[in-house]
């Protein structure tokens, strides 16, 4: 039983690895986009937390069973 | 829940994240179960009673409040109310107009109302979590987890639901032969690869509701599961973490409900291309 704590936080570790990287060449080519382009700021922002939403679905959902596991099984 | 006495971890965790279950008990028939056991006993005929009042009410509340901004809309000084409903309107039409090629009239309200109901129901999680909890097991209700969007019944139903709506536009704008040809013929034009892709495309189908329900489920369950851990620490840490969780969380609510609707709209319109 102690095995799920152990893939519980390997599920949200390596989710987390992807989504960090993930944001961050997001964020960085917002910032370069709106720099080039300052007057499409607001547009690429909406579509940048759109993005940053669809990016997340897959790491939340291992967060998700994650926690389940931590709590609803191992609990 | 007194304060005094030494709760558990696990059990205050476990008790709220515990769904107020009304069901068919083996022994003791329809009642409301009294513990996580009783209520998985009672297997598939249970309700969540929490999960489904409270989201009746945020709809409630979304249908009257716009309901009033409508009757008493004016031309003259519109009330608070009135810009607060036009700017939502303006906000879904003109993520609509990016997302939504086809024409179809029930698009907007539905964006609408999805967007404004997630919202609601997500609102309600900045509320302190021993706040209702407490307050109804003193009634002698002894679960009450009050954000329906932690509950993956609450936002699978939803899921299903535009689901059913893409599938029933697809047969409708694409016709039954269209629809199937799109499912067979899909990547690669050709009739011996037919089995592939029907594979392909099934699999890309049924993980469109799967992703949307899965998606907010889990920010909202994860962020619920924290708002509670941050709840048993000391009184001074309470406020240095749960501060700044729940302003972040403003952002998580209003982006998830964002999320749904603009993919809700997205698929629906990917339903309705005509090849």
């Amino acid at each position: 039983m102690e095995l799920s704590y152990i893939a519980a936080s390997i599920m949200i570790g390596l989710g987390a690895l992807g989504t960090g990287s993930g944001f961050a060449i997001l964020g960085g080519k917002l910032i370069e986009s709106t720099a080039r382009q300052p007057e499409l700021g607001d547009q690429l922002q909406t579509k940048t937390f759109l993005m940053a939403g669809l990016l997340d679905a897959v790491p939340m959902i291992g967060v998700g069973i994650a926690m389940y596991l931590i709590f609803g099984v191992a609990g | 829940m007194a304060a005094g006495n030494e709760v558990s971890t696990t059990y205050y965790i476990q008790h709220h994240l515990q769904n107020l279950t009304f069901g068919k008990h083996p022994e003791n028939g329809w009642s409301l179960a009294h513990s996580a056991e009783e209520a998985s006993e009672m297997g598939f005929w249970a309700i969540h009673v929490d999960t489904m009042g409270w989201s009746i009410a945020m709809g409630l509340l979304f249908i009257f409040l716009f309901r009033k901004a409508g009757k008493m809309a004016t031309t003259g000084v519109p009330g608070g109310l009135q810009n607060a409903v036009e700017m939502v309107f303006e906000f879904v039409e003109d993520m609509i107009k990016g997302a939504f090629k086809g024409h179809n009239p029930i698009i907007a309200p539905l964006a609408r109302t999805l967007f404004v109901w997630i919202l609601f129901m997500n609102t309600l999680k900045i509320i302190p979590v021993d706040y209702f909890p407490v307050l109804f097991s003193k009634l002698g209700v002894d679960y009450m987890k009050i954000v329906p969007t932690t509950d993956v019944n609450a936002t699978l139903g939803l899921a299903l639901g535009v689901f059913g709506l893409i599938l029933c536009y697809s047969f409708k704008v694409k016709g039954v032969g269209g629809f199937a040809k799109e499912l067979s013929l899909t990547p690669f034009n050709h009739w011996a690869l037919i089995p592939f892709n029907l594979l392909l495309e099934i699999v890309a189908l049924l993980v469109k509701p799967f992703s949307l329900a899965m998606r907010l489920f889990c920010n909202m369950f994860a962020g619920e599961v924290i708002f509670i851990l941050i709840a048993m620490l000391p009184f001074w840490a309470i406020w240095l973490l749960d501060v700044p969780w729940a302003i972040f969380h403003i952002l998580i609510v209003v982006l998830q409900a964002f999320i749904f609707t603009v993919l809700s709209v997205v698929y629906l319109s990917a339903a309705h291309e005509h090849h």
